[in-house]
């Protein structure tokens, strides 16, 4: 059964390494992807490429990349409207990530989806889910599938601070640890739910006091530090493989932009938003490579532009792909398999 | 006064807040940031946190302590930022707003007021599109009604802070911006449930609520040019559903075209359309008609999106269908 008791991480802001150096590196390519992924929608909005809203997520590339790099083929997720960077990280193709976003027929949903629903089954992407706390529940069930198979695989739901005050979140966490399932909470704390700071919602920052409740191991990780991310979830995960349970990681973080589209952000002062941004997940790993003589500035300089460049390029090809047109969309809604195949 | 949609849901809850101390509005960022649609704009200077009370993301919880206001004295204005989210607390809205009353066997009220703002067009996805209509006309215990224009929006919402029952005030995201010359001193009144013949006409009987009545009225001019004549109502009142204005339209026109922003199968336009050959059977020349999505939820692409909204377009070639 779960341990009861809680272990806490300091915020860490050590330039150490810990991990070995092909893992770092690995992490810096998919923090770098998704903060190019999302520094092209925002573009792409302002070129009126992306309808209706989209929730951005840079600042917190090292809460997906330090939790999915643990994962490995046969692993589900569930995540958010904001939930570009857990598809990048995951390894979602760019092209069709870029092409739902844009309503193109070549995305990963044929442009049914949007910005606020990219999926990807055969990457264990289940979905993201615009109902606050509603894709709790479903990595539930996603980890019992895991349960039942005995493969050693786990489910991963992602969610933020205002989320945990929804009754799925509770409902969930309880049933994760009486069930024993194999689930990992990454909760991603940016302290704001849209335009409110954590504490006028809810009775302290740090969020992890919810699972002691709930008697599920948990850890406080800086949610800047990918690696930091990346051990503690490494640890988590590992013992969900194995059968001991759920685990609950709260990742401080922040948002850089607004909550979407729409929002200028005007609740928050300039010096907070600063003073994260001196913590950014990206510079710190550069230090964290470059300190350490792993990468030189030139080395990361090519890194940056490959991926660069296959952002760019990624969002050309998505932008000149055509629209879905008008058509019966019955079998999007309805699965016709025949009977037989269920004998 | 020239006002616009938006500002007739502030206005509407600003009167009430004066008025009447029992009254208070809450919601998710309705406080300081004066709500995601700026519904609630300058409501927290004006009366303070706690009766204009940002809540946490957990619509059970305050749409069950709604209920726990009204039955206990106090009149509580609830938003929910989109009409999808009333799926979050269903429970609360029909096994126990909706209900409560009856169970106590009629010795108590539930005097409060959901708004919630729904509909599509505005590219937000399956999950942020639906108007919420058909989910809650079902239920006997509930009111329920569609704001159209702003005069809809600001006179409903006076009338449901009013009312004795629970009522939801169902409202669409694409008329925010509509203006109207609204007569803000007009006296409350019921009258405001009342289905209103927008335009006469003889042809066909055309009923529509939400966004699709100004579709409807685009339709008119456009048919009116082909020499057709059809008569415009905003049905406003799902339940209770006032048939009588409707009926008598269709004595006239012995047409019936319904036209809603939801799936048709259990959307308000099947009832509407059988009460009608029920009760004026006699008098109809045709089948009842009705345009509404098409069976599947509603896509982000815009073009399919558009495609998928009933459009005035679609109900020019309908009704020239209905009469050919
Ligand atoms: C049930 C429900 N209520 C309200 C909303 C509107 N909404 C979308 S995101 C959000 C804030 C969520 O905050 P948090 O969980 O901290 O995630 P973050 O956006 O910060 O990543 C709200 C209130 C919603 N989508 N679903
Ligand atoms: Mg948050």
């Amino acid at each position: 059964m779960s341990d009861p008791k809680t272990k806490k991480v300091k915020l860490s802001g050590t330039s150490a390494t810990r991990l070995p150096h092909k893992v770092l590196i690995d992490l810096y390519g998919r923090m770098r992807s998704i903060r190019a992924f999302e520094d092209k929608i925002h573009d792409s909005f302002l070129n009126g490429l992306v309808y209706g809203t989209t929730h951005l997520c840079q600042g917190q590339e090292a809460v997906s990349a330090g939790a999915i790099a643990p994962l490995i083929d046969g692993d589900y997720l569930t995540y958010t409207y904001r939930g570009h960077g857990q598809c990048i990280a995951r390894g979602m193709d760019m092209e069709a990530a870029f092409a739902e976003v844009f309503g193109r027929s070549t995305g990963v949903s044929g442009g049914l989806g949007g910005s606020m629903h990219l999926t990807d089954m055969d990457l264990g992407l289940i979905g993201s889910f615009a109902i606050v706390g509603a894709g709790l529940p479903v990595a539930a069930g996603a980890a019992m599938t895991c349960q039942y198979e005995e493969k050693g695989n786990v489910a991963m739901t992602f969610f933020g601070d205002g989320s945990t005050n929804i009754g799925a979140f509770h409902e969930t966490m309880n049933l994760a640890v009486v069930w024993n399932l194999p689930l990992l909470f990454i909760c991603e704390n940016n302290l704001y739910g849209e335009y409110s700071p954590i504490l006028s919602t809810t009775p302290y920052e740090d969020i992890a006091r919810r699972a002691e409740a709930y008697a599920m191991p948990s850890d406080i990780v800086d949610g800047n530090d990918a690696q930091a991310v990346y051990e503690v979830v490494s640890r988590h995960v590992e013992r969900a493989r194995r059968g001991g349970g759920p685990g609950f990681i709260e990742c401080k973080t922040y948002r850089y932009k607004g909550h979407s589209r729409s929002d200028p952000a005007k609740y928050r002062t300039d010096e907070e938003l600063a003073s994260w941004m001196e913590k950014d997940p990206l510079k710190q790993m550069v230090k964290l490579l470059m300190e350490n003589k792993i990468l030189t500035q030139k080395e990361i300089e090519a890194i940056d532009q490959e991926i660069s460049a296959h952002t760019d390029m990624a969002a050309k090809n998505a932008a000149e792909a055509p629209f879905p047109t008008e058509k019966s969309l019955l079998d999007e809604t309805y699965a016709t398999t025949p009977l037989k195949n269920f004998g | 006064m020239e006002i616009t949609y938006r500002e007739a849901i502030v206005a509407a809850q600003r009167e009430a807040l004066k008025n009447d101390d029992r009254v208070m509005v809450m919601g998710e960022d309705i406080g300081v940031s004066g709500g995601p649609f700026k519904t609630t704009v300058g409501l927290f200077e004006e009366f303070g946190g706690a009766r204009v009370r940002d809540t946490p993301i957990c619509e059970e919880a305050f749409v069950g302590a709604a209920m726990g206001m009204a039955v206990t004295g106090r009149r509580p204005i609830v938003e929910l930022m989109f009409a999808d989210f009333m799926g979050v607390c269903f429970d609360q809205i029909v096994n126990g707003i909706a209900k409560h009353r009856f169970m106590c066997g009629g010795k108590v009220m539930v005097p409060l007021v959901i708004r919630t703002m729904g509909g599509g067009g505005t590219r937000f996805g399956a999950q942020h599109s639906q108007t919420g209509e058909t989910w809650v006309s079902q239920f006997p215990g509930l009111k329920v009604v569609c704001a159209a224009d702003p005069s809809d929006a600001y006179n409903m919402l006076r009338w449901a802070i009013k009312e004795d029952n629970p009522v939801i005030v169902l409202e669409h995201k694409f008329l925010f911006t509509r203006t109207q010359d609204v007569d803000l001193d007009a006296p409350i009144s019921a009258d405001i449930l009342t289905p209103a013949v927008l335009r006469q006409g003889n042809d066909v009987t055309i009923v529509a609520t939400l966004a699709m009545v100004e579709r409807a009225l685009a339709a008119a001019e456009t048919l009116a040019a082909k020499g057709i004549n059809v008569e415009v109502i905003n049905l406003r009142c799902l339940r209770p559903l006032n048939m009588e204005p409707i009926l008598e339209s269709v004595r006239k026109t012995n047409r019936l075209l319904c036209v809603e922003e939801n799936h048709s199968t259990g959307g308000w336009g099947g009832e509407v359309a059988a009460r009608t050959t029920s009760e004026a059977f006699d008098y109809l020349d045709a089948p009842p008609e009705r345009l509404t999505l098409p069976d599947w939820p509603m896509p982000y692409s815009p073009e399919l999106e558009d495609a998928a909204m009933p459009s005035a377009d679609k109900v020019v070639e309908t009704v020239v269908a209905m009469l050919t």
